[in-house]
């Protein structure tokens, strides 16, 4: 084992002894000075993910987030220097950990809290202007062939918990009392301009942009939300999304010549 | 392709342009998120603005949008903490890839990183980790230097560490370890004034020897910050950076040594924790100038 890998090893076990060969001018217990390490590791690596995580943190507390977060740390350090990746495991970390079941929400707020991350960083792309929407609107012959692109930033989950009310009260925005968690939701993350929003989408949805980022065509991905939800109104769908810039653009698959 | 200038945005007959590849000799404050808007609105008189190139190694977003805007204000440093130079493994390929291509973005005039580790085993540390001074590892840090140097086509400064142990297997003391890192590689100095002073203390040695031993010829930029303070299992002293409080007297103490040797250079107030307004940390940046001022003047009496 090389010396790195043993120091290494010792960082992240809080049980492992100081690693040998380590030594201080005053013949100190050098076990204290290498504490140093050990604590700047697991501390720095905690606060990062309650920086990325805010809402979760309040929702249980930010000792019970922290020492949750300790562990996780250890089991799954991060994997990359961009430490705005690290967390994409903790939402999943969070629903296999027997002493955070008593927030069956918590991991799905995780989840959108880390969509929310995501969309701050993603590429930028410009939205479809409205002389772009009014052409593509004009031939409602062609409307079902048009090909959607969304915004870079764009992402949806769909939860079995009322996510958006229960993020929005946590930013003051509504009474969290009043909130019911057991409703469903389909929180809808965008950054708009150079603010990241969360906004509720009507069912379906989630299964139309499901489809546009499979590649389907408009109709196609209207189809599948109609198939899931039959009340599903797409003119109310596509005019949220056109209205918060989710879409960048749209196409139409070039002509077969005959 | 462009012709490759020595200046950078200067306009043909405008005054004093900054060198392409050397910082002003003037104070420089890190960039913070929660600076951003105040900065583009006040425009404060500052040297330099410095990065962490792994906060900006993401696709678009509000961070590229204001750095793009200060950059064509100011000078600019990019900051490396993740390339574990001392990694007793390679170096990851595509993460230098990722910074050659923030260098060609934003055209800084320094880019630094650091002598240590802070990756092993596919895992990041998030901690400038120490190592052995010994022939093997100068060996190791040399060849990944000339590597870095080569994949960013630039020269590069390392930044001397805080220490909080020593290894036994260590056969060279830290200064000689960095002259011949520096006269092997040919790469510069980033002098961590609080970084040489934390680790004396630690380490129980005479900070302005350390910093005499250094090749000073090769610094391009100091950087200053502040420190906890702890105490080791015998009750001696045992200082942490922290990058979290304001420049203590004694580390002020050590710049001003440091300019009388040095005279005027490029230097960095660090604050990475409990930051502080954009007005606190500007009057630490003018405290640094106040000494840049004198050693300007200490160096101009010496040349008349």
């Amino acid at each position: 084992m090389s010396d790195q890998r043993r120091f290494a090893t010792a960082l992240l076990d809080p049980d492992a002894p100081c690693p040998d060969g380590l030594i201080a001018w005053n013949h100190s217990d050098p076990a204290r000075r290498f504490a140093v390490y050990r604590n700047n590791v697991i501390v720095s690596l905690i606060d990062a993910l309650a920086d990325a995580f805010p809402v979760a943190q309040q929702l249980v507390g930010e000792e019970f987030f922290r020492a949750m977060a300790g562990v996780f740390v250890r089991q799954a350090p991060p994997q990359s220097a961009r430490l705005v990746e690290y967390g994409d495991g903790l939402p999943a970390f969070i629903a296999q950990f027997e002493p955070a079941s008593t927030v069956p929400y918590l991991a799905d707020v995780a989840r959108l809290e880390r969509l929310r991350v995501r969309a701050f960083h993603a590429a930028d792309a410009d939205p479809l202007t409205p002389e772009q929407i009014a052409q593509a609107l004009a031939d409602p012959e062609r409307l079902p062939m048009l090909q959607v692109t969304c915004h870079p930033s764009l992402g949806v989950l769909s939860s079995r918990y009322a996510i958006v009310a229960l993020w929005a009260a946590h930013q003051g925005l509504g009474d969290l009392a009043s909130v019911n968690p057991a409703l469903p939701e389909i929180a809808l993350v965008i950054r708009v301009g150079l603010a990241v929003q969360v906004i509720a989408l009507p069912p379906g949805g989630d299964v139309l942009i499901a489809g546009f980022a499979a590649g389907l065509p408009l109709g196609e991905a209207a189809g599948l939300a109609i198939a899931a939800h039959p009340d599903f109104d797409l003119t109310a769908h596509l005019a949220l999304l056109l209205r918060c810039g989710a879409l960048s653009s749209f196409s139409l698959p070039t002509e077969i010549p005959s | 392709m462009t012709t490759p200038s020595l200046f950078t945005h200067a306009t043909p007959g405008a005054p004093n342009p900054q060198p392409r590849h050397r910082l002003p000799n003037r104070a420089g404050l890190g960039l913070k998120p929660q600076h951003f808007a105040e900065i583009l609105a006040t425009s404060p008189d500052l040297g330099f603005f410095e990065i962490h190139a792994e906060n900006y190694l993401v696709a678009g977003g509000p961070f590229h949008h204001y750095l793009r805007r200060i950059r064509d204000r100011y000078p600019l440093s990019i900051h490396g903490v993740g390339l574990s130079i001392g990694a007793d493994e390679p170096l990851d390929t595509a993460h230098l890839d990722r910074l050659a291509a923030l260098l060609d973005r934003y055209q800084p005039q320094s880019f630094s990183e650091h002598l240590a580790w802070s990756t092993h085993n596919s895992h990041f540390f998030n901690d400038l980790l120490p190592l052995p001074y010994d022939l093997p590892t100068l060996n190791r840090v040399c060849d990944h230097l000339d590597q870095t140097q080569d994949h960013l086509q630039r020269r590069i400064l390392l930044e001397n560490p805080a220490t909080y142990i020593e290894f036994a297997a260590s056969t060279l003391d830290e200064a000689t370890f960095i002259t011949e890192i520096v006269r092997r590689t040919g790469c510069g100095l980033l002098l961590d004034v609080n970084n040489a002073y934390v680790s004396a203390i630690n380490h129980h040695r005479d900070p302005h020897g350390y910093i005499a031993a250094l090749p000073l010829a090769a610094v391009g930029e100091i950087h200053l910050a502040g420190f906890a303070e702890d105490q080791d299992a015998a009750g001696a002293p045992l200082l942490i950076d922290t990058h979290g409080a304001p420049i203590a007297a004694a580390v002020w103490d050590l710049y001003a040594f440091t300019l009388e040797r040095l005279g005027p250079t490029p230097t960095l107030i660090e604050r990475d924790h409990n930051i502080p307004t954009l007005a606190v940390l500007l009057a630490e940046a003018q405290c640094a100038e106040r000494w840049l001022g004198c050693a300007q003047q200490d160096r101009a009496e010496a040349v008349a």
